[in-house]
């Protein structure tokens, strides 16, 4: 990888950001639908929290939430690629697939990182839990869970950019296999959450799980990317 | 035009699948014969025996995990129709023994554990790849053609998600019984496992190859339509 792979990496990744900085039509829906996720737990679960589970269900409903919204950023940063079929463009482009790949990865992750920002924020204040005690670990845990999750969604994302009934399989294909993502993430938050033991010993070994997971799966999406775009 | 059905593909014979469900059906009356035989566990008793069952249809699990990669790896870099047809047919068995796995384990479980299901690191994992397998399988009914690459990728992310489900025991705490449990099981116990494992795998075959032979004769099937449809439009 040298460095005009990585200027393509950039533009690439700057385009879609451009685009959203001018439309903010992701950010907005994404927001608000974030924004819903939360307040529809919120309600559903109203004085049922148990004091001693409080930590464990406001991280779960961050990564619930990070999750479902997720697969609109995923949805809408592939499908303007299919809009004039400016895919084809970019496909037959000089420009190598695994950074096209890594372009849409950095733009999804940062639209996903901007909208986690205002979840952690609402979880805090809806379930009362320490959500920036520890905030270089919360940034920590955030950016490697939502690269987890976007390095597989954009290979999935792609590959169903002719698919029939394309939105309601993304989620349906994408969440077992992000699961392990999951399961890390929200098990790491829910520790950092705890304001009475805040114990940063399992914080870390789940943020090493994460990291693991993250360079397995960013391999396997390097590789994957362009046989998967590639056919048909 | 993606060829389905190459006309060269070997007609199906029904010989093969018969000598398959022979052995299987011999192999699966002497394991039954030898789990009944074999020696009752002393705190667990007969709900011990459901072991022969869940062990091997988990290997089975795993193994249609690692066809299911392999024939999507052959077709993703490779090209290959049979490839995918393999990766497919696989894919089913997976779902069909995850099944078996995901039934019979809580079984146990209830009366080990005293609960049907445990949030350890192996039930969960073994439930994923469960998850992955039919998310193939849902991909290749209900994508279309554009989505068998994508279920290809889906294939080989659970390929990755395999060793996670073997080794979890060492990797995380689990109270799930760990993988030397079958080096200390008595004579007869040992017995019997094996042969189970034997039965159940000739099993697996004897389906792999009923299902492999349904898939080639409908791609043989379609390739006829292309080229019954391409003689048409020819006279016309």
């Amino acid at each position: 990888m040298n460095v005009s792979f990585w200027r393509y990496t950039m533009l690439i990744a700057g385009k879609d950001l451009r685009i959203e900085g001018r439309s903010r039509e992701v950010l907005y829906t994404m927001g608000f639908s974030a924004a819903l996720v939360v307040l529809v737990f919120s309600f559903a679960m109203a004085n049922a929290t148990d004091p001693a589970q409080g930590p464990i269900t406001a991280a779960g409903v961050l990564w619930a939430a990070t999750l479902f919204t997720g697969t609109v950023a995923l949805s809408r940063v592939l499908d303007r690629e299919r809009e004039n079929e400016s895919i084809r463009s970019l496909l037959l482009s000089p420009v190598p697939r695994a950074a096209i790949y890594l372009g849409k990865l950095i733009a999804t992750a940062i639209l996903m990182l901007m909208v986690e920002v205002l979840l952690a924020v609402l979880v805090g204040v809806l379930f009362s839990a320490a959500a920036f005690a520890h905030p270089i670990w919360l940034v920590t845990i955030l950016v490697l869970g939502t690269l987890g999750f976007a390095s597989c969604g954009v290979v999935f994302s792609a590959a169903l950019l002719r698919a029939r009934s394309r939105d309601a399989l993304l989620g349906a294909l994408l969440f077992p296999i992000v699961i392990p993502v999951l399961l890390a993430a929200s098990r790491a938050t829910a520790c950092l959450f705890d304001p009475l033991a805040p114990d940063l010993e399992p914080v870390g070994f789940w943020t090493r799980f994460l990291l693991a997971t993250d360079v397995i799966y960013i391999s396997l999406g390097l590789w994957l990317f362009e046989p998967v775009v590639a056919g048909d | 035009m993606t060829n389905i059905g190459s006309p060269t593909d070997t007609p199906f014979k029904s010989t093969r699948l018969l000598v398959a469900a022979g052995i299987t059906f011999v192999l699966l009356v002497l394991a039954c014969l030898a789990i009944a035989d074999a020696p009752l566990e002393k705190v667990m008793g007969v709900v011990q025996k459901i072991f022969y069952f869940h062990v091997p249809c988990a290997w089975l699990l795993l193994l249609s995990t690692f066809v299911c990669a392999g024939g999507s790896l052959s077709y993703l870099f490779g090209g290959s129709e049979r490839g995918d047809r393999i990766a497919l047919s696989a894919a089913e068995l997976g779902v069909l023994f995850g099944l078996c796995v995901l039934v019979s384990g809580p079984l146990w479980a209830r009366a080990a554990w005293g609960v049907y299901w445990q949030w350890e690191a192996r039930l969960t994992s073994s439930l994923l790849l469960w998850l992955m397998l039919i998310a193939y399988v849902l991909a290749r009914r209900y994508g279309g053609s554009s989505a068998r690459r994508l279920a290809a990728a889906i294939a080989l992310f659970a390929a990755v998600d395999v060793p996670l489900v073997y080794f979890s025991v060492r990797f995380f705490r689990s109270i799930h019984p760990n993988n030397t449990v079958v080096a200390t099981l008595v004579p007869g116990m040992r017995a019997a496992f094996w042969l189970s494992l034997l039965a159940f795998t000739a099993l697996w075959i004897t389906l792999f190859i009923a299902r492999m032979a349904a898939e080639n004769a409908q791609g043989r099937l379609v390739d006829l339509e292309l080229r019954l449809d391409q003689a048409e439009e020819t006279r016309s």
